[in-house]
């Protein structure tokens, strides 16, 4: 009985649909027509193959007209059917086969008639992503709990500095080498983002002070300090800000997949520790008492205190957690470089921000979304050694508009939780 | 949200009292310049320790006199710096003028009750429509240059309005719209600096082409021949601006009505006031401020405009008005107070070997100490006078 029952009844029947929900789906089927637009018009001017390279010498050709003609087609199809009847519960799917498409045929425009290295593209694209995974965990960690946090930018910064400044020290420390020195900075990174996280949550909840404003104040004052220190400090004494950088640590067996391997399993640690925060926080934010904690902390305070939560202890508690997740996402920037330079993570926290954002809360949104923005950062990138003609700045914008577009919910909207910025008082 | 946030006057002026005195007791002493003084005063004492704890060699000698001594001349020639010559009163000014209207387009939008972070993009937008009027247009500087500062508002405007109508139509939260609007504007000044358009002929960087001299603002020191004092007449329109906010605020309609919804929606609402159009409208005002910062930063100080000339100047705004309480003679103030730790910090670098960036640690400590008055309250062993708080986020609902 129960296969044969398309619809569960929790979802509403495709004739129930609220005002909102057809508006997205309208608005859905506007967006095809106008990508299909773009399509037909630009990404049809380059005529030739583009040979993407593959590792191992493989690599695979895509003719980049026809490819451009198809993909118009198709997205008209797809922007019919989607304003007629609209695609249900495969809307997503849809969603996100449509994008490849584009994307393929925008590759295969931008490098028409030449050669292009696609798995180093993905590769750099996980790397890129990597910190941005670390600063939204630590954003989520807070909102869900209640704490609305703009520090991002400011703990991440304080990270990479602490971690190259103790890194260094540590390494001349006896009986220590370079490798041990620079984990023992990356522990010092994950103490003093915490403690600025402490700091945080210490104005946010025992002087109420609004939480955008002292989030503004760390990053004020950690760019400011660590702008000074270097100044002051580093460039004085270059043997300070001298730590190994991290190479790839290949993950035996795995490495040798044909493609991923290349692009996920010969990475940093960092890239790994990023995947396995990911999984656990998702694991304990939704399947432990912590995490269902957290999330009445973060919608309802007044009915968690109710049921004996201490709301205030496990907000502190997570702000202090994600400064520290913060803090090792930092040292990324230590481990990539091997030193630290001024305002070194140059806004990736407020990018980490929209990625919150952008993955609606949860922690696999957020990777999914880090990725994404970090394709975009390493398109970028690469188009520019590729020379189209089309400016760098373009793509780079490309993740700023989708954020407005996700928070503006023309597509779908992204609700932050209930109880985040304001400040609790137990009755 | 209480009634003391509209004007801070508790007293309803009796007629028997001299004017001075009715003018004295508007000001309230104890939040307008007690609080912020003791602000003031705490970060300079924490900014001092973290002078000293990182004298690394002295530290390591022992030579805490000469700490010390270092301290002390820094914190002289911070304000010798900044006002000991008219070379630094000019610095001061030059630094002080777009801090005074980002500061006025944080506090509008702030009494308004939003959270505009977007002054950074504003200024870009009104910078680069104003440099755009100013290299292509070959006028009468009595002309040209009222038409680029217009030019710069409304481009600014726009700018600060598109998040305005996002915010009234969808419900989008402005601290995230305008910080990704900021990166846009970014960007798109990159971008624009480097088409054939903008780009100064013969340069390889991003520099616009240059304003000729009759379409720039004039010089404040006119009397003076010394090119060095750079200070313009950009700091009387940034007067002009605070002294419109203060009319919009206090004696207009539309500003009441701004002033209403900004202290509680949803009186304002019940009233029969229209949301959407104030929220649009106190953007378009805010980023018009921005955007005529923008401008006189590109036809008063610099000439041409580069991929950073609104540099930190949007997110120091916030700063200012914090500590200008969102009033337009604090924000002019407060605005003031960095323009001199701004110029006497490049004085005190070149005297002292410290570093300017720790006039960054002094502006975040200051603002620190005035958004958390009881942190001051406690550390100076104050007690609670009736305080206003100066906003508050409201969660990132729709």
């Amino acid at each position: 009985m129960s296969v044969t029952m398309p619809t569960t009844p929790s979802t509403p029947a495709s004739g129930a649909l609220t005002y909102e929900e057809k508006r997205h789906a309208r608005n859905l089927g506007i967006a095809y027509i106008v990508l299909a637009g773009i399509t037909m018009i630009f990404l049809t001017g380059h005529s030739g193959t583009a040979t993407f390279n593959l590792d191992g010498g493989r690599s695979f050709g895509l003719p980049a007209q026809p490819l451009a003609w198809f993909v118009a087609a198709s997205l008209s199809v797809v922007a019919g059917i989607q304003l007629w009847r609209g695609f249900g519960k495969w809307t997503n799917v849809v969603l996100a086969m449509a994008s490849l498409l584009i994307f393929m045929s925008f590759l295969s425009w931008a490098a028409a008639g030449r050669e292009f290295s696609f798995i180093g593209m993905l590769a750099s694209a996980v790397t890129f992503s990597t910190p941005l995974i670390f600063g939204a965990c630590a954003g989520i960690m807070c909102e869900r709990s209640g704490v609305v946090n703009i520090a991002i930018e400011g703990l991440l910064l304080n990270g990479a500095f602490t971690s190259a400044f103790v890194g260094s020290i540590a390494s001349g420390w006896p009986g220590m080498g370079p490798k041990s020195g620079f984990w023992v900075g990356v522990l010092a990174a994950m103490i003093t983002s915490a403690l600025f996280a402490w700091l945080l949550a210490w104005l946010a909840i025992r002087f109420k002070v609004d939480q955008v404003i002292v989030g503004f104040f760390i990053n004020f004052f950690v760019l400011g300090l660590t702008s000074f220190l270097s100044s002051r400090v580093l460039t004085e004494n270059p043997d300070y800000n001298d730590t190994p950088t991290l190479g790839a640590w290949k993950i035996p067996l795995l490495e040798r997949i044909p493609v991923l391997g290349q692009i996920l399993f010969q990475q940093t640690v960092f890239v790994y520790a990023a995947y396995v925060l990911v999984v656990v926080f998702t694991w304990f934010l939704f399947r432990t008492k912590w995490g269902l904690r957290t999330r009445a902390v973060g919608e309802h305070p007044r009915a968690a205190d109710t049921l004996g939560v201490n709301v205030l202890r496990l907000r502190y508690r997570n702000v202090i957690m994600a400064g520290a997740i913060a803090g090792f996402g930092g040292a990324w920037w230590t481990a990539t470089l091997g030193r630290f330079n001024e305002n070194i993570t140059n806004g990736r926290g407020f990018i980490a921000l929209a990625v919150v954002i952008v993955g609606r809360w949860h922690p696999v949104g957020a990777l999914s979304a880090a990725l994404l923005f970090g394709l975009f950062d390493s398109v970028a990138d690469k188009l520019s050694l590729l020379n189209t003609g089309l400016p760098s700045e373009f793509i780079k914008m490309t993740p700023y508009l989708m954020t407005i577009v996700v928070v503006a919910g023309f597509v779908g909207r992204s609700r932050g939780p209930k109880a985040a910025g304001q400040p609790y008082e137990s009755q | 949200m209480t009634a003391a946030t509209v004007d801070g006057s508790p007293a309803a002026a009796p007629e028997e009292k001299p004017k001075l005195v009715v003018f004295f007791d508007r000001i309230d002493a104890y939040n307008n310049l007690l609080l912020p003084f003791l602000a003031i005063v705490s970060a300079l004492i924490v900014g001092a320790f973290i002078i000293g704890l990182t004298d690394i060699d002295r530290l390591k000698e022992g030579d805490i006199g000469g700490i010390l001594t270092t301290i002390k001349d820094a914190y002289i020639a911070l304000p010798t710096g900044a006002l000991g010559s008219l070379g630094g009163i000019s610095e001061t000014i030059v630094s002080a003028t777009p801090l005074i209207l980002a500061g006025l387009c944080f506090a509008v939008a702030a009494r308004s009750g939003l959270f505009n972070i977007g002054a950074t993009g504003q200024m870009f937008a009104g910078g680069m429509a104003s440099v755009w009027v100013g290299f292509t247009m070959d006028g009468p500087g009595i002309v040209q240059v009222p038409l680029a500062l217009l030019a710069g508002i409304i481009a600014g405007g726009l700018w600060g309005g598109i998040v305005g109508i996002l915010k009234a139509r969808t419900g989008a939260h402005e601290v995230i719209t305008t910080i990704m609007t900021n990166y846009i504007a970014g960007l798109l000044t990159l971008w624009l600096l480097k088409t054939e358009a903008f780009q100064q002929p013969g340069k390889d960087n991003p520099v616009s082409k240059t304003v000729s001299d009759k379409g720039r603002l004039p010089e404040l020191f006119f009397w003076s021949d010394d090119p060095s004092l750079r200070a313009h007449w950009g700091f009387l329109v940034a007067l002009g601006g605070a002294v419109f906010m203060w009319w919009l605020f206090e004696r207009s309609k539309v500003g009441f009505e701004l002033r209403t919804f900004g202290s509680n929606a949803d009186a304002a609402r019940y009233a029969g006031m229209k949301p959407a159009t104030l929220t649009t409208l106190a953007m378009f005002i805010a980023g018009g401020l921005a955007g005529l910062g923008g401008a006189t930063q590109i036809i008063g100080t610099q000439g041409y405009a580069t991929e950073s000339f609104a540099g930190s100047i949007g997110f120091d705004a916030i700063a200012v008005a914090l500590l200008g309480r969102n009033k337009p003679v604090g924000i002019v103030f407060a605005a003031f107070l960095f323009g001199i730790l701004e110029a006497g910090g490049r004085k005190m670098q070149l005297e002292t070997d410290i570093p300017l960036d720790v006039v960054l640690v002094l502006r975040a400590l200051i603002v620190l100490f005035i958004a958390a008055p009881a942190l001051t309250r406690l550390i100076w062993r104050l007690k609670s006078e009736g305080s206003t708080s100066v906003l508050q986020f409201r969660g990132w609902g729709a």
